[in-house]
């Protein structure tokens, strides 16, 4: 990974704002006994691997709509979604290697017909993205990263009910979105979310612990302990 | 041009359960056995060794252990009408790929068929009469009665490590299992798995209401075993990670856990991996098979193998594509109603309901592939199907799993899918749901079937397949019956929030969310050839030194999970080809 500072990175002033709070919101919410070696790079200074400086803004500011700090539990923020999306859109995942990506296509095809557009996931984001942008741009003067959050939610939802519309290649590109955010809220800490289990211990989801016979036949009793990592960790 | 390899008695094309079994049985008559596998190999240590096997994104999102679409996929439409679109991206159901094939990342329920099942056609007319069939339905007997299979469902049962409880024993109704399965001749290896908390209450509620719940059976053992082949299995932990996974802890049956290992032991059977069989070929008069033709991808090479035995033993959808790629049976033509190969595709379907019940804790990470307390009373021989008007049934379990949170957090249906609403219910509802759900049978149809796609390719310029299934009538009124008795009994268990999901009238086949890797047919059995691609031996009709396994046999689904069924066939057909094709190799029907 390339977790280090990265030069070329434009922040939004909100965007630094937010960074900035979230900062001090995460360090409070990591359990002490994950060392100080296991604290990674701040967000804003997170270098991406295949995200481009606008990419990353939206990708920090649309995850931070759809899973917000607010409120109680962590938000994409603090369990570091952008960072895994930006790791999966750079590896296999985003270049669809898994999937029969030949032609003739039909993008437009019924949404119930399954993934049809040309696009891999890593191309659907970049063109999304720009999409979304100069559609804010032309209604609001801002990017997405730039708007408040209440104009960010009305775009969001916007995007998600089809009022506002891109072209039927990106029709997947909410519905993907979505489905990274809560993949890297959720998934194990090795793929750069999940930041501390605080998602496992939040919902209550032990992680890897696997072993749990004398459990179940234990009715309707709080199982006691907390999560582990795949990596050994405890949360 | 192929290189000749040597020749051998038998090859195998696909190493998961009927590979394995085929081989196991056929090298043990002393016969020189190749398998070929084209996914890689595997084993319990180190591809499904604890901690790495507990990555819900790698193996339930990502699908590890399943088929690339990249590699092998087909198209799919609905309709006649309607044109096929390539299965880019895995969704509605996961074909696996690699040795150990679905045997590895299933759930372990198995099943037998009702007796009824088998006779389907006969029992329906017997008993409601032959106006009870709609038009355009295929519907046929097996050509294989229950009482002929009993003792290889029983060989595969004890094989594959079965815990459970008989309901049925030589036609004495046992307290506490199936009370409607057919008759067993004994009781199964190991005692039931216990039951999860959600099942216990189901089981309460539906006892409650008259009907007869009992342990699902599964191939997941409950204590220390040892089976035919002196494999040995160590009892499940409850790790929550079944299906979609290899089991780290020797618990769930599988090629690996059941068969590979002393099979490998035997110096007359071999297997390759990575290698990819792209024809079966035939002799000049097309009568006989005179071996395969694969493509290596370690060494880049087309191998031509001669065999003498050719056993298809892919997944379903495998084996119907290569013998359509290879000219085995003719191919089936829904405008004319002629021809064997891709005819009587099914699916199978499934409905369920998911109760919200603030007040109860259910640990939902603690589970197994098979824990589930099930009822049989709505199945196909427990239902007045004249009086209901449509051929069929289901059977209804509830049971816990797993509790993956990525792909295993079922919320209310108000519920916000983004945002701060989402963020504050997944912590209200994580455990403090459950669900009840229906595995119904599907029956065959003149308009769903499988054949060659006019467009699309695969790597190797072969043509894809072309699926064409949509959901009917007779199954939907089916799944709408179960939806009223699944309702009923939810009701009585007064959850805070109830929702159901059952398809209905008018429904759509959706390609997208998972349902059911079930898929069957297509290469199916029957006693006249020239609507069935089989015989009662899983022997080709057309070319008899083809022998094709797995669930592309079964002429309309069953309403159970299918391996209990291929299982047994393929002890059947191993048994024949044992004791009679090998002295004599001929047409066995």
């Amino acid at each position: 990974m390339t977790d280090k500072p990265f030069e070329g990175w434009r922040l939004s002033r909100r965007a630094f704002l937010e960074a900035a709070a979230t900062a001090g919101v995460a360090m409070a919410a990591v359990p002490l006994h994950l060392n100080a070696a296991d604290a990674p790079v701040a967000l804003h200074k997170y270098q991406p691997e295949f995200l481009n400086v606008d990419e990353w803004a939206f990708v920090m500011a649309a995850t931070a709509r759809l899973i917000p700090s607010e409120g109680e539990g962590p938000g994409a923020r603090e369990t570091r979604v952008p960072v895994f999306i930006d790791r999966q859109l750079a590896g296999k995942y985003g270049a669809a290697t898994d999937w029969y990506m030949q032609g003739p296509y039909d993008p437009s095809a019924s949404p119930d017909r399954g993934y049809q557009t040309p696009l891999t996931p890593a191309q659907l984001y970049r063109q999304g993205i720009k999409a979304v942008n100069v559609w804010c741009e032309k209604r609001h003067g801002k990017t997405f990263a730039d708007l408040d959050a209440p104009i960010q939610d009305e775009t969001l939802t916007s995007l998600q009910n089809g009022r506002l519309v891109l072209v039927p290649e990106l029709s997947w590109f909410f519905s993907v979105l979505l489905a990274n955010t809560r993949e890297g809220y959720f998934a194990d800490p090795k793929y750069g979310g999940n930041h501390g289990m605080q998602a496992w211990v939040y919902i209550g989801f032990p992680g890897a612990r696997a072993s749990f016979k004398e459990w179940a036949m234990q009715y309707n009793k709080p199982y006691p302990l907390g999560p582990v990592s795949i990596a050994g960790k405890r949360a | 041009m192929a290189r000749k390899a040597p020749k051998k008695d038998a090859v195998i094309v696909g190493l998961g359960w009927t590979g394995s079994i085929l081989g196991m049985e056929l090298a043990s008559a002393g016969l020189d056995v190749l398998a070929l596998e084209r996914g890689e190999d595997r084993e319990t240590v180190p591809n499904f060794q604890y901690p790495n096997e507990m990555d819900e994104l790698k193996y339930a999102v990502r699908y590890e252990l399943m088929q690339k679409p990249a590699n092998s996929t087909l198209t799919i439409r609905r309709t006649l009408d309607e044109v096929a679109l390539p299965y880019r991206k895995l969704g509605s159901f996961l074909p696996g790929i690699g040795v150990g094939g679905a045997g590895v990342h299933w759930n372990g329920r198995t099943w037998r068929p009702q007796p009824e099942e088998l006779r389907l056609h006969s029992y329906v007319t017997e008993k409601f009469g032959q106006k009870t069939i709609p038009d355009g339905m295929f519907l046929q007997d097996y050509p294989v009665t229950y009482a002929e299979l009993e003792p290889y469902f029983d060989r595969f049962e004890r094989m594959a490590a079965i815990s459970g409880k008989a309901g049925n024993i030589n036609g004495k109704i046992i307290d506490g299992g199936d009370p409607f399965e057919g008759p067993r001749s004994r009781d199964y290896a190991m005692p039931p798995l216990p039951s999860t908390y959600d099942a216990s209450l189901f089981a309460k509620a539906a006892k409650a209401m008259g009907c007869h719940p009992f342990p699902q059976p599964a191939s997941i053992a409950s204590q220390s075993y040892v089976n035919e082949y002196g494999m040995q299995l160590g009892p499940c932990s409850f790790c929550g990670f079944c299906e979609r996974y290899g089991c780290y802890n020797y618990s769930k049956g599988s090629p690996q856990t059941c068969i590979l290992d002393a099979l490998k032991r035997k110096p007359n059977f071999a297997y390759k991996v990575k290698v990819e069989v792209l024809r079966v070929d035939l002799a000049a008069d097309k009568k006989t098979a005179t071996g395969v033709t694969y493509f290596d991808h370690t060494t880049g090479e087309e191998v031509f193998q001669p065999a003498d035995i050719v056993l298809l033993c892919a997944f379903q959808l495998h084996n119907v594509h290569l013998m359509l790629l290879s000219g085995i049976g003719k191919p089936y033509d829904p405008a004319t109603g002629e021809g064997v190969t891709g005819r009587s595709y099914a699916y199978q379907t499934e409905g369920g309901l998911t109760m919200f019940m603030p007040d109860q804790t259910f640990n939902p990470f603690v589970g197994t592939g098979a824990t589930d307390v099930v009822i049989t009373d709505y199945t196909t021989n427990r239902i007045d199907l004249g009086r209901e008007g449509f051929i069929g049934g289901s059977s209804i379990s509830a049971g816990t799993t797993n509790g993956q949170p990525i792909h295993s957090l079922p919320l209310p249906s108000d519920t916000p899918t983004w945002g701060k609403g989402w963020k504050k219910a997944i912590k209200q509802w994580y455990g403090h749901s459950m669900s009840i759900g229906s595995q119904g049978s599907c029956m065959a149809y003149r308009d769903c079937y499988l054949d060659l796609d006019p467009t699309y390719k695969d790597h190797f310029g072969r043509p894809l397949m072309r699926m064409t299934f949509n959901w009917q009538d007779n199954d939907l009124r089916m799944t709408q019956f179960m939806r009223k008795k699944i309702e009923a009994i939810a009701a009585s268990m007064k959850p805070a929030v109830m929702q159901s999901s059952f398809k209905d009238k008018g429904a759509m086949y959706d390609v997208r969310p998972y349902q059911t890797t079930h898929t069957v047919g297509g290469a199916i059995m029957g006693a006249d050839p020239k609507s069935s691609a089989l015989n009662r031996y899983l022997q080709s009709h057309d070319v008899h030194n083809v022998f094709v396994m797995g669930a592309g046999a079964f002429p309309q689904n069953i309403q159970f999970n299918p391996t209990g069924l291929l299982g047994g066939l393929a002890y059947w057909s191993a048994h024949a080809i044992r004791t009679d094709y090998l002295r004599n190799p001929r047409d066995l029907s």
